[in-house]
């Protein structure tokens, strides 16, 4: 197996499955900022994803681009965790999921900073300040949800009860996370793990939500085992690549 | 067109890339937004070395292409656009004459950074409003019509404008 060019998808589809869940609110955003910041997010995410495409594309050396990457894999092929797929639901759903994914986006990427692969490192360099930007808003939105209203903190505590079971699998290296790590390409997961104890800690102290205490974890995303969900977003997002192949702007 | 046959002065280089402009903020040149970070030139042609202000800036194809194009329309075909990466873009690369325009266009220019970017919750800086230059002002919301800029409201003339973020 070849390991970079696998830990490269693994960040990459992470980054596009989630930048794609996100796009889906454009034109049914709450209120007009709270559109707009969503697709900011997207935009940035989608952005991040092509970068790393490229790179996978030239990894593997085979001659693919970035669009075969992202438009002509079969679900079994993505590496991306099973959280970031998981559908929006509700803007507290949506934001839960986000918080839960963007509290370890960020020192992952600080971590990634100091790959000893040039690249790699130079992504994460780009990528870190879009997503502290990321971090900043899906807190604060936490707070104002989990401390807001009834109804409020009823929703973001349901979602959160029902995202849990996918933030183990952040944590759980696969062969290849293991490989790079050795390598001193990729990063320390145990490390990123207790920073991201304590930002979700901190938050929902602030939120006035209950950390779950559910012991039951889903995994499967890194080795290509995916929800239902992934298969459906495939489906849209690739339809016009699969029925028109190499149709451009 | 002419094509010019002896090789130019990276000066004469930059001197061109006065003329290509951002395609969302068309105000600032590539030049005053900092983007341009090398222009090498060899036998072979001309290659400008630019930098994305954030991964997914839309603007970044038409700036590749529009940089082509002046190049081309002054004598320089097939010149070679490369994107690099790191060291990462910040609003610190953007000149002084870059951050007059805005203000002049109405988007307030960045704050001089000196905190860290990092903070989870750093206290909003004040930025004064592009209209009336009053510091009253508060922010609407961090992501705005394009990557970036922020949406923020001025209280004392009223104005809604334009900022552009730390980054």
């Amino acid at each position: 197996m070849n390991h970079l060019l696998n830990y490269t998808l693994q960040i990459a589809d992470n980054a596009l499955i989630l930048g794609h869940r996100l796009s889906e609110w454009c034109g049914h955003g709450p209120i007009l900022e709270q559109d707009i910041a969503l697709t900011n997010l997207s935009l940035d995410l989608v952005g991040q994803a092509r970068s790393l495409y490229q790179y996978a594309a030239k990894v593997e050396g085979h001659g693919r681009t970035e669009d075969d990457m992202a438009y002509l894999r079969d679900e079994m092929d993505f590496k991306n965790v099973l959280l970031v797929e998981q559908k929006n639901g509700d803007f507290g759903r949506t934001i839960v999921r986000q918080f839960l994914f963007d509290a370890y986006h960020l020192p992952f990427y600080e971590a990634l900073q100091r790959s000893h692969d040039e690249t790699l490192a130079a992504i994460a360099e780009k990528s870190l300040k879009e997503v502290t930007y990321h971090l900043r808003y899906s807190s604060e939105w936490m707070i104002r949800l989990g401390d807001g209203t009834e109804e409020s903190h009823r929703r973001v505590q349901t979602a959160l009860d029902e995202l849990w079971r996918y933030t183990a699998e952040l944590f759980q290296p696969s062969a290849t996370d293991e490989a790079m790590l050795a390598e001193g390409i990729g990063v320390d997961l145990g490390a990123v793990k207790s920073r991201w104890e304590s930002t979700v800690a901190e938050i929902l102290r602030v939120a006035t939500l209950q950390q779950p205490d559910s012991n039951w974890m889903q995994n499967g995303g890194k080795a290509g085992r995916h929800t239902e969900h992934l298969g459906y977003i495939l489906a849209e997002m690739q339809y016009l690549q699969r029925v028109h192949p190499g149709a451009e702007w | 067109m002419a094509v010019i046959s002896s090789l130019p002065t990276k000066d004469e280089i930059l001197g061109i890339l006065e003329s290509v402009c951002d395609p969302e903020i068309p105000v600032l040149t590539i030049i005053d937004l900092g983007i341009v970070r090398g222009v090498n030139i060899d036998e072979a042609g001309v290659e400008v070395v630019i930098t994305p202000t954030y991964s997914g800036c839309p603007a970044m194809n038409t700036i590749e292409i529009n940089i082509r194009a002046a190049l081309e329309d002054h004598g320089y075909p097939n010149a070679r656009v490369k994107t690099i990466l790191s060291p990462a873009w910040t609003t610190d690369w953007l000149s002084d004459a870059g951050r007059e325009k805005l203000r002049e266009y109405g988007i307030a220019p960045p704050v001089r950074s000196s905190q860290d970017k990092l903070a989870l919750f750093q206290t909003e800086r004040k930025v004064p409003c592009p209209n009336c230059g009053s510091t009253a002002t508060e922010m609407v919301s961090q992501f705005g019509s394009t990557a970036c800029k922020s949406l923020y409201r001025c209280t004392s003339c009223l104005e809604p404008f334009d900022y552009f973020k730390c980054h």
